[in-house]
């Protein structure tokens, strides 16, 4: 149980998928003008990243990885399929977000009308992708762990992109030089935050 | 089509050049950021993650380009996304084989080249109405582009941050406090906030340069 609280903590401040890793920086840039859309986008990729890490740690373990068939029958033993990863992590993302619109559409029609346009462009968020890939290099060891950092780095990302969103909006009407306007400014903030949630380095639970 | 056009026709060349500046993936376009600022902190993986973007976008572009007329519209970004993953696999494989100690260095990045804005842009704004060679360039010319942008980066980091260029130092030794000099390296340079933040400045330098590139209030 500790152990799965360290790692949650650690994704949301120390490994933030925006600040430490940069990932999902397009959809965190064009998204983040308005609280509200960012909230929208924010919340999908919690949700997906809580389904895609832990499906993908079972397609890791149990067909990709050396070893991993022997399941299957003692002549498997030897299979190393980790190179078809990225094509298999990418239809299960793919085919994942939209199974979950689907279902979202049928059961939940007050989620779907404000997360609706967000899924599909979820599908090529490096945010989703990278949290599987981290968590195949990171090896956890069950899919308590790998589901408790898929959520976690779900929530830093969701914090980030409302950090900056809340940023944006107050500083529409502040006097920036104009060729820094926009784009510029962005970046410049998220350096300054991530330089604060550098304070978090060394927390250990 | 009674005459040919040549294959560096100006507005071919236009292809290839205005990437560079004017419609910078980066820091117009805003495409592809996530890795660009991940791989910087020394030259030498900014510089394999940019070939390795460069042959991806090119070759994906070039084999969209080649299938645009029958792909079928609606299941576009799935037959992308393969054709990508396909491309990314081998690209990932030759550096695993070639130059371990990088793709090590790399990690993660590699396979998110498949993720990689620039590429999914490019295909559907590029090569999915255009003919393969035109395609082709267009992709050559983002690619050093993105690659341009990543080396400036890249530069200052490593320069400031680590004291070398391509891993040679370039700072004398005799300057550094250790050894009775003046000179220390800059740490934050590593760290990763630093690479927004020169992105950032890089951004402002270029549009006030380029002044009908300022946005709107």
């Amino acid at each position: 149980m500790e152990n799965l609280v360290n790692i949650f903590v650690k994704s949301i401040f120390i490994d933030n998928m925006v600040f430490a890793y940069f990932l999902g920086m397009c959809s965190y840039l064009a998204v983040s003008k308005t609280v509200k859309t960012s909230v929208g986008l924010g919340l999908a990729v919690v949700f997906v990243l809580g389904i895609t890490v832990p499906v993908d740690y079972l397609l890791h373990n149990y067909v990709l990885r050396e070893g991993a068939l022997a399941w299957l029958s003692d002549d498997f033993k030897t299979v190393d399929l980790s190179f078809l990863s990225f094509i298999m992590f990418i239809a299960v993302i793919a085919s994942m977000v939209q199974l979950v619109e689907m279902v979202v559409e049928k059961f939940a029609p007050a989620l779907y009308s404000s997360l609706g346009i967000f899924l599909p462009l979820i599908a090529v968020n490096c945010a989703i992708l990278g949290g599987s890939l981290f968590m195949q290099e990171r090896d956890y060891n069950s899919i308590a762990e790998a589901t408790t950092f898929g959520i976690g780095s779900g929530i830093g990302f969701f914090i980030a992109i409302i950090g900056i969103a809340a940023i944006r909006e107050k500083i529409r009407y502040s006097d920036i030089p104009a060729p820094l306007r926009g784009l510029g400014i962005t970046f410049i903030i998220t350096g300054l935050m991530g330089l604060a949630f550098m304070s978090f380095m060394g927390i250990k639970l | 089509m009674s005459e040919k056009e040549p294959l560096f026709s100006p507005k071919n060349r236009k292809l290839i050049f205005n990437p560079l500046s004017k419609e910078n993936p980066i820091t117009v376009q805003v495409l592809g950021i996530c890795s660009a600022l991940a791989v910087t902190v020394k030259m030498k993986p900014a510089f394999v993650m940019a070939l390795s973007v460069m042959a991806v976008l090119a070759l994906a572009n070039v084999i969209v380009s080649l299938l645009r007329n029958t792909i079928p519209n609606r299941i576009r970004i799935i037959v992308q996304l393969v054709i990508i993953a396909l491309l990314v696999i081998l690209v990932d494989q030759v550096l695993k084989a070639f130059v371990f100690d990088v793709s090590k260095q790399l990690s993660v990045f590699v396979g998110l080249i498949i993720t990689n804005c620039i590429i999914m842009g490019r295909l559907e704004a590029f090569a999915l109405a255009n003919k393969p060679w035109p395609s082709f360039l267009d992709g050559i010319g983002n690619a050093a582009g993105y690659g341009l942008i990543l080396m400036i980066v890249a530069f200052f980091r490593e320069l400031f941050g680590s004291g070398s260029l391509f891993g040679f130092s370039v700072i004398p030794d005799a300057w550094y406090i250790k050894n009775g000099g003046f000179y220390e390296n800059n740490g934050l340079m590593v760290l990763s906030p630093m690479a927004l933040i020169t992105v950032g400045v890089i951004i402002w330098i270029h549009r006030s340069r380029n002044r009908d590139l300022i946005e709107d209030k």
